[in-house]
């Protein structure tokens, strides 16, 4: 956090610096649309990292400041001296703000409603800045930090003189091979050796991050924002170990917190609306990055409600922005792309978080400016797709280097799921119509042979070669035959001529060790190329609904936390609800149990021993068994897994089920159903909702009925869920989908005439159903 | 100040390039192909710590290829577009000074020769076709593809 609160001051302070030429041009032209619109976008950042930090009082006045000019913007209000004045007062305070952060000390109370009031149209004379009390006795000169600003372009150039002086140690290392040298010249060279190494290293890694300090404070973000919502969203972030020019990531952070943004607030609906949409009242937002070709992309991906085209189309025309005609003709993607125009909300309603038009517009140029471009899919209902595609300068990627006769390549190891010898005993490779497929553990993947696709003689057989097996962005997975694989090696790739980019195959070129090239492949274009059809498959619903997930590899998602004690450990995602923060005041003893308070519900505690003492807030997963509730105490979640390694069972039975591995480290398993068993039972304080089971796979009862059994009280389980029902519901002649003991069944029949004896009922009846549904309730 | 020109043979004809365009001239060994890239692409090589990607100029302007398998061979390097491109020619002899502005060849060339030609200009040596580098690069198969 400190980090990221060290970066905000950074830019703040740059944007200031930057910012000051400006301001006092605008004061001499109020008019000047461009620098208008670069003080409005100050404050708007300001506003949105504001939102996130937890800055309230900076972000009254941002939020202030940027009314006011969102006002002017729009051509409702004209930019006199007195709104200049005003305004530039405020951004005065929010310089003096951000030193006293950058300071390290805590933003004291203070009122800004003088300066804020000087906004308002006819105020009074401005509120010249008379300086604030803030600043108090703060140390006058802040201390400056131990960090400097270099260049790109030198780093680039100390980097490519490193890299020389590798190839150079090389040559050197030969020659010494090849001539009779005393030790001591060999024990000077290794030490030079092993320096020139650690300073290429080093050299590296200043320009490279890992993309994951970009998405490191997306989950808190989201987590704030949809509290604040009232909606529920859950986050997924992968790829995070991708590499990425700092420079670039730094282009990145705006762009993506925005668009994070505007998922949650536009595009995820509120758990009400989801419901009634038949889905998941949770919303899955997918923070994704990846290597395609010679680019990063960046995927966010909600399944909300979609993007209205239309919508946007319309508000377009009334800004002026395209005309009737033109309007008509756009396609899908066009309508989509007038969200990027400057001043184009889609949102009903202004909110803090996001919805003023602006920001879109600042996207799209600031990605841009590196090169990159912003793409837009939606399907209405389903969800949206925006795909951040940045290019992969000077990008260090792991790769696994294999062999075709005697010709190196190296494939992305973010690409391969698993590398298998093609006369293994799981394998089996066979033909249809001309084509390889492989079977590796009974799951089949196209196969193409690496010497076919590039046309290189192999003196290899097929069962002689490995198979490695790749899984392209955005595609299914198919085995590529290679001749032989040799190392993981960290490469830096750069660009590949034009020429050679064309054959498709290829996402750049590299230098090996030796200081020869080396050709990395674009997993997408070898299949592209191999002939293989990529099918691209909705990741989307992947996780969440465990119950839709069909195929043999149905991985239970977990969520990966840490207890308040440090241990690392896993609960099934299924079975959390949600998370939930309420401070220490709301946790008490009652009954021999630690329990906490949820607005009307009193939950029992798990996790947590006593109340803690320094009264902070305590997080915790709300888990439920579908009736009972059970609060888990924790200190972090860490991600969201898949629990796919077998699970080591504990020796006695308690709050850990056992011990598996996730991310290559032991996580302990909560053993939910033991908790339950010990503080579910009595304690549950919601009113038990009658259980009806309906078959999940009918459409009929799944769209018609359902409505009608739950304006009758009943919460819906479908077929196969576990949970025992009260009522169950299934068509005459069909079987029932599973045995609840105790409950009551209602036959439906399609025909309206009834047989003798037939104490089904005509499934549009509806009195008779309404009748059979009380009776059930009563009954219990 | 007049254009310098270094003066290569290509084919077995003494061509002109823009020196101001050429880097260095330097010496092949190794090639590293770059399989299913247009046949003019010799291959990769290194020099120093950058990638050049190998230019075989008479495959780009369809006269047959050069000899690329033994040895050492020839190249001038250039930049276009931020990438590094060995061109292979048969020699490099000199560097010479344009006396005047290239005139358009009125003869009819091969059409290899044509797609990369810029025009005819005289020299202390004699008049000389000048390359366009770019062209000779995109290669005269790879544009009619």
């Amino acid at each position: 956090m400190d980090d990221l609160i060290a970066d905000f001051v950074a830019e703040c302070r740059e944007m200031l610096e930057s910012l000051g030429g400006e301001i006092v041009a605008w004061e001499a032209a109020p008019e000047d649309r461009a620098r208008l619109d670069s003080i409005f976008r100050f404050v708007h950042t300001v506003k949105g990292n504001c939102g996130f930090f937890d800055f309230p009082r900076l972000e009254t006045l941002s939020h202030a400041a940027e009314d006011a000019l969102a006002d002017v913007r729009a051509g409702r209000r004209q930019a006199d001296p007195q709104l200049v004045s005003a305004v530039l007062a405020i951004i005065d305070r929010i310089g003096e703000m951000i030193e006293v952060i950058g300071a390290g000390e805590k933003l004291p109370d203070g009122d800004d409603h003088d300066l804020i009031a000087a906004l308002q149209p006819g105020a009074e004379g401005p509120a010249v800045a008379a300086p604030a009390a803030l600043v108090g006795e703060r140390t006058a000169a802040s201390a400056a930090p131990r960090t400097i600003r270099l260049s790109v372009e030198l780093l680039d150039r100390v980097m490519s003189g490193v890299s020389d002086m590798v190839l150079a140690r090389n040559e050197l290392a030969r020659r010494l091979r090849d001539s009779e040298v005393e030790v001591t010249v060999d024990s000077a060279f290794e030490r030079l050796s092993g320096i020139i190494a650690e300073m290429r290293d080093a050299i590296t890694r200043t320009r490279m991050q890992r993309i994951e300090n970009l998405f490191v404070g997306l989950p808190r973000m989201v987590r704030d924002l949809s509290a604040e919502l009232g909606k529920q969203v859950m986050v997924d972030i992968e790829g995070g170990d991708v590499e990425l020019d700092r420079e670039m990531i730094e282009m990145i952070r705006d762009p993506l917190t925005h668009i994070v943004r505007n998922a949650v607030d536009h595009g995820i609906e509120k758990p009400a609306d989801r419901l009634k949409a038949s889905k998941r009242e949770i919303g899955l937002l997918t923070v994704s990055a990846r290597q395609s070709g010679n680019q990063i992309l960046i995927d966010i991906c909600d399944d909300g409600r979609g993007i209205d085209g239309q919508r946007l189309v319309d508000k377009a025309v009334a800004a002026g922005i395209i005309d009737k005609d033109a309007a008509a003709r756009l396609s899908k993607a066009e309508q989509f792309a007038l969200m990027f125009e400057a001043g184009l909300s889609t949102a009903a309603q202004v909110t803090s978080i996001s919805g003023r038009g602006v920001g879109m517009d600042v996207v799209r140029s600031n990605i841009e400016r590196i090169g990159g471009i912003v793409e837009v899919d939606s399907k209405p209902g389903a969800g949206s797709r925006m795909t951040l595609r940045v290019p992969l300068t000077l990008t260090i990627i792991p790769a696994l280097t294999v062999s075709i006769g005697n010709q190196h390549f190296a494939i992305p190891r973010s690409a391969i799921e698993e590398i298998v010898r093609a006369n293994g005993e799981s394998v089996t490779l066979s033909q249809v119509g001309g084509a390889g497929v492989a079977t590796i553990r009974g799951r089949r993947v196209p196969e193409v042979a690496l010497a076919d696709i590039l046309g290189l003689p192999s003196s290899l057989g097929d069962a002689e070669r490995t198979l490695i097996v790749l899984k392209p962005a955005g595609g299914d997975v198919f085995a590529l035959a290679v001749d032989k694989v040799h190392d993981h090696e960290e490469l830096v790739v750069k660009p590949a001529a034009p020429a050679v980019m064309a054959t498709g195959l290829y996402a750049g070129t590299t230098l090996a060790d030796d200081g020869s090239p080396i050709l990395l492949f674009d997993a997408g274009g070898l299949a592209r190329v191999g002939g293989v059809k990529l099918e691209n498959h909705e990741r989307g619903s992947r996780i969440v609904d465990a119950n839709a997930a069909t195929g043999q590899h149905a991985a239970t998602p977990v969520l990966l936390f840490r207890t308040l004690e440090g241990q690392r450990r896993a609960v099934r995602l299924g079975l959390v609800d949600r998370i939930e923060e309420v401070p220490a005041s709301a946790l008490h003893w009652g009954a021999g149990q630690l329990r906490v308070q949820l607005g009307e519900a009193i939950l029992p505690l798990a996790g947590l021993d006593r109340v803690p003492d320094d009264g902070g807030k305590v997080r915790l997963f709300r888990l439920s068994d579908g009736h009972a509730e059970v609060g888990l105490a924790f200190a972090e979640v860490i991600d969201m897994a898949e629990l796919d390694e077998t699970v080591l069972p504990a020796a006695t039975a308690g709050e850990v089920e056992g011990v598996t591995l996730i991310g290559g480290e032991p996580a302990e398993l909560v053993d939910v159903h033991w908790l339950f068993a010990r503080l579910g039972g009595g304690a549950a304080t919601q009113d038990r909702t009658m259980v009806c089971r309906l078959p999940s796979d009918d459409p009929w009862m799944q769209h018609m009925l359902r409505p009608i059994v739950e304006a009758a009280g009943y919460r819906v389980v479908s077929g196969e869920s576990e949970e025992e029902a009260d009522l169950v519901i299934a068509a005459k002649g069909q079987p029932l989908p599973a045995n609840d003991e105790g409950a009551r069944t209602i036959w439906l029949r399609a025909e309206p005439d009834a047989r003798k004896n037939d104490k089904s009922i005509y499934r549009y009846d509806r009195a008779g159903l309404m009748m059979a549904l009380t009776a059930a309730g009563g009954t219990k | 100040m007049n254009e310098l020109l270094l003066v290569v043979t290509i084919a077995g004809q003494r061509v002109a390039l823009p020196a101001a365009s050429v880097e260095s001239v330097v010496e092949l060994d190794a090639l590293i192909p770059v399989p299913r890239a247009a046949p003019h692409v010799a291959g990769l090589s290194a020099l120093r710590s950058r990638v050049l990607t190998v230019i075989d100029c008479r495959r780009a302007l369809a006269l047959g290829s050069s000899d690329v398998g033994s040895g050492l061979c020839e190249a001038a390097v250039v930049e276009i577009e931020g990438h590094h491109y060995a061109l292979i020619v048969d020699s490099v002899e000199d560097v010479v000074e344009a006396i005047a502005d290239p005139v358009p060849v009125r003869a009819a060339m091969g059409p290899g020769w044509e797609h990369v030609s810029v025009g005819l200009v005289e020299t202390e040596e004699g008049a000389l076709l000048l390359i366009d580098v770019g062209a000779l690069v995109e290669g005269v198969e790879a544009k009619a593809a």
